[in-house]
């Protein structure tokens, strides 16, 4: 297309989308747009053509169906925090801003559900529905920034996964707006439902490729009864994985189970001077909750555990107040290895609980082969790993080695019968290696369902599904 | 902005910014959450540290160029810098602002007027405190003549902002100039001795809050201080600073840090978390010239809060403090807490008052909407701000707001003056009350 017919599609656009959302509502300043052009994944940037900020489900739906018209391509977006370039505009287009649709409709009591916008900030249920005695379990490190619109789109995951799984696990209807421009509803207050395919489940992750989440309904469970956290204390790595398999061998499910390496612990201590030990290799994080006899029970056991797993030292967080402060700067932890480093690259690999221990040699001994820094830390007890590379995105022959090294930490990841991500999406940086996890022919179930919600492809373009599967190293076997 | 200017600011990005520290930002957002701007325009991301740095980072990488919207998300920044303490991969971003706005101001047409007051203000008045006392005098003279009854009777002040007549309203009266220049240099500790200590006075502290420093100083020497006033001090240069006159603001750090290691205090104190979190950084403004940036150290390792210093000497233990029964509240300065990183010792002075409940307020860590020549820059967003803190300081049920910070003093005055509490609340700097409790 010529500029100057580009020009004249782009202003055609904008006065559609003005008419929907109103002018105040469409913004293409370049300020307006460099600053929706990145999310929170390092190395990923590209501006969109409008950002559009529609103020309910029917507008939503009404610029879906536009785009739809147009083949422009739309980026939903909440807080963009999340790290797989989920909502980077890579073919410009729109970003479709949904922090206009951030009210909490309905607290249910009865029902135990809680009803909400997309664009409310998860923290904000979390306090809301706990000071009724209620608990949304699901705690992505960012909770207090990301809105549930994101998590839902992402199906994020956080600190209390072991036991209370993720976002999917707590969803139990949805208004979503359709590429071509319905409105539709999915599932209900019901504990029970089996009618139909479970589009709500489809939905859930589908990371904006499918249509936009209007709205949600989301089951809570009853507020645990106490809870007690411990740290156990490591100078072997590999004592630290066998702990968490031990623990969970001996049919103890903890709330949290988390682990941290010296890296880790270094860069978080240097951040909230919690005084945290940093002359130990690694960390567990530990939380159980639940009736007060069964949580002192449990920890007493997971200490024993711990130590008898030749942890240097167990302690006792002394107050909630200290517990809270821990879970905090656990929360910290990727950006504050931000600190060593000029880029920092998360991943994401999730290996079944008993394999924590190979994979976590595994990744220090890949990092070794490359020549690359990473650092872990993750979700020891459901097996989702942060392995993190602090590296500097200006030296391209660096970069490369850390491509290399993460692409054989994935393969080890499947190989060991996990997968490429437990809780942060596939979006762009794991495109490349989906095919690995799912097969050719699972990609093409996932091709024919994009074909048939979003026949135009104009929903989240670029992402979940890559151009080219990265070739794997060794064959697979 | 021309073609011409644009490429030009574009260049001195390139060459004057940090670039690590533009790198450094990781993008999570952690930083969203404290930001009042962010906050108080529904979330644009335009207004937030996350964003801004990107603008800057945007105009260094050349994917922007710089336009008026940029520079107009820079001037909406406060500079509270509430998003450093929050930042996991530390980032600073007070000194990516500085240095951006630094540029911009650089490169800015203005108006012959405009150009000619800022001079004025600038490189004319604050510099030297001399001539600001005489224009603050002349404010006492206004002040004193019943001018301003008779302003206000006829609608004078309706003509300025409303921020602007309501601050005309609150502000304090300013002392003659006779009392000023007869203040002596040297007070003799009281009690034990215990440190020498050397009272950055500050320009508008020294003037219109005159009584305040006197109060510093009667604290100071109750605490065991002998507190000496060094000459030829200036203005500490944060407003220069903050309004893009970095030069300027470098020169007034060289003269403050000779005036001070004349007196060879164990301590330099301050009263102000504006002034304070400037000085606080002189090694940083400074770290460009080798001869001068050991000598900024070692001034910036002397420098207290005053509230830090008390605390540091026991004074709440060793003195009986008791006020009539009130609850108290206290609003934080910014820069104070969040550069200073001086919050529990204010906190914990009041707390120490016979008589006083002290009140925790909602919020009392974010900004109150005063930030330097803030208010008077940006009074709509300011005046929003305040607005909204003034609801979470009624919820508090305070009698006696207490401050930091000049500017965060002024601003709680007026606030209170705007929801029309005059008489039954009222906003006070901690040194004031201290004294007051000690009486």
């Amino acid at each position: 297309m010529s500029a100057a017919k580009v020009k004249k599609k782009l202003s055609l656009l904008k006065e559609k989308l003005t008419s929907i959302v109103g002018e105040k509502n469409v913004d293409d300043s370049s300020s307006g747009r460099l600053v929706y052009s990145y999310d929170a994944t390092p190395n990923y940037q590209a501006m969109p053509d409008f950002v559009v900020s529609p103020g309910n489900a029917e507008e939503v739906a009404s610029v879906l169906k536009l785009c739809s018209e147009t083949e422009t391509p739309v980026y939903s977006r909440g807080s963009g925090t999340n790290l797989c370039a989920d909502t980077c505009p890579v073919n410009g287009g729109i970003v479709l801003l949904l922090k206009r649709l951030d009210q909490i409709l309905e607290l249910d009591k009865e029902n135990l559900t809680i009803t909400v916008q997309p664009g409310v900030i998860t923290k904000e249920i979390s306090e809301m529905v706990e000071e009724e005695g209620l608990f949304y379990p699901p705690d992505p490190s960012s909770m207090k920034i990301s809105t549930i619109g994101g998590n839902l789109s992402e199906n994020s995951g956080g600190l209390r996964g072991l036991k209370y799984g993720v976002t999917r696990d707590y969803v139990m209807a949805l208004q979503i707006a359709l590429p071509n421009g319905e409105l539709i509803r999915t599932g209900g207050k019901l504990t029970k439902d089996v009618a139909g395919y479970d589009l709500t489940r489809l939905f859930v992750g589908s990371e904006g490729t499918l249509g936009v989440i209007t709205e949600a309904t989301l089951k809570l469970i009853p507020k645990p009864e106490s809870q007690k956290t411990i740290l156990a204390l490591y100078q072997d790595i590999e004592a630290a994985g066998r702990s968490v398999s031990t623990i969970i061998a001996h049919k103890m499910i903890p709330v949290t189970l988390e682990f941290l390496d010296q890296d880790t612990i270094k860069a978080v201590e240097d951040f909230t001077h919690i005084g945290l030990p940093t002359d130990v290799k690694a960390i567990l994080l530990i939380v159980q909750d639940g009736p007060r006899e069964i949580v002192e029970r449990d920890i007493h056991s997971i200490a024993e555990i711990c130590r008898s797993e030749d942890a240097v030292d167990v302690r006792l967080a002394a107050s909630d107040e200290e517990a809270e402060k821990l879970a905090t700067a656990r929360r910290s932890a990727l950006s504050a290895l931000a600190r060593l480093k000029p880029t920092t690259i998360l991943e994401d690999a999730t290996v079944p609980r008993s394999e924590i221990a190979t994979m976590v040699r595994a990744i220090s001994e890949i990092a070794e082969k490359y020549n690359v820094r990473i650092s872990t830390f993750g979700h020891a007890g459901d097996g989702n790993l942060h392995p993190t590379c602090l590296t500097d995105a200006r030296d391209q022959d660096e970069m490369r080695r850390v491509e290399e090294a993460f692409a054989e930490i994935f393969e080890k990841a499947i190989e060991l019968g996990g997968t490429l991500t437990g809780e942060h999406g596939v979006g762009m940086t794991k495109a490349p290696y989906l095919e690995w996890k799912l097969g050719a022919a699972g990609i093409d179930v996932m091709r024919g369902i994009k074909q048939a919600v979003d026949p135009k492809g104009i929903m989240n373009q670029g992402k979940v599904f890559a151009e080219k599967t990265k070739e794997r190293a060794v064959a697979a076997k | 902005m021309t073609a011409t200017e644009k490429k030009k600011i574009q260049h001195d990005f390139k060459e004057k910014m940090d670039y690590d520290e533009l790198l450094n930002c990781m993008r999570c957002g952690f930083c969203l959450p404290s930001c009042p701007t962010y906050i108080e325009t529904g979330h644009q991301e335009k207004y937030s540290p996350r964003g801004r740095i990107a603008l800057m980072k945007g105009i260094t990488d050349g994917i922007v160029e710089p336009d008026d919207d940029i520079a107009h998300s820079l001037d909406l920044c406060l500079g509270c810098r509430a998003c450093e303490p929050v930042c996991p991969s530390g980032v600073q971003y007070g000194h990516l602002l500085e240095d951006a706005r630094s540029i911009l101001q650089e490169h800015k047409k203005e108006s012959v007027p405009v150009k000619m007051l800022r001079k004025g203000i600038f490189n004319e008045l604050f510099p030297h405190q001399n001539r600001l006392e005489t224009a603050t005098s002349l404010l006492g003279i206004y002040q004193r003549s019943g001018l301003p009854k008779v302003a206000r009777k006829i609608g004078f002040m309706n003509l300025f902002p409303e921020s602007m007549a309501t601050m005309e309203k609150v502000l304090p009266e300013v002392p003659k100039r006779k009392e000023i220049r007869q203040r002596p240099r040297f007070f003799e500790h009281e009690n034990e001795k215990k440190a020498t200590v050397a009272l950055f006075a500050g320009c508008l502290m020294d003037t219109m809050f005159f009584s305040t420093n006197n109060a510093t100083i009667r604290l100071l020497q109750k605490a065991g201080c002998d507190v000496v006033i060094p000459e030829n001090q200036l203005c500490c240069g944060a407003l220069h600073g903050h309004s893009g006159e970095l030069g300027k603001a470098k020169e007034m750090a060289k003269e403050n840090i000779d005036a001070f290691e004349a007196a060879d205090a164990d301590y330099i104190i301050t009263n102000a978390g504006g002034c304070g979190a400037f000085l606080i950084e002189y090694d940083h403004i400074l770290a460009d010239e080798p001869e001068w940036v050991e000598r900024a150290k070692k001034f910036v390792s002397k420098l207290k809060d005053i509230s830090a210093i008390l605390v540091a000497l026991d004074f709440q233990n060793r003195h009986r403090l008791k006020l009539p029964d009130q609850i108290v509240t206290y609003q934080d300065s910014c820069h104070l807490r969040n550069v200073m990183h001086t919050f529990s010792e204010p906190r914990l002075l009041l707390q120490s008052i016979e008589g006083v409940t002290y009140e925790e307020m909602e919020g009392a860590d974010t900004c109150c909407g005063s930030a330097g020549d803030y208010n008077i820059v940006q009074p709509k967003m300011a005046m929003q701000i305040l607005d909204h803190k003034m609801e979470k300081v009624e919820k508090t049920q305070a009698k006696t707001v207490v401050t930091a910070n000049p500017g965060c003093l002024l601003e709680m005055k007026a606030g209170i003056e705007r929801v029309g509490k005059t008489g039954e609340m009222r906003a006070v700097h901690i040194a004031d009350l201290l004294l007051e409790a000690l009486e």
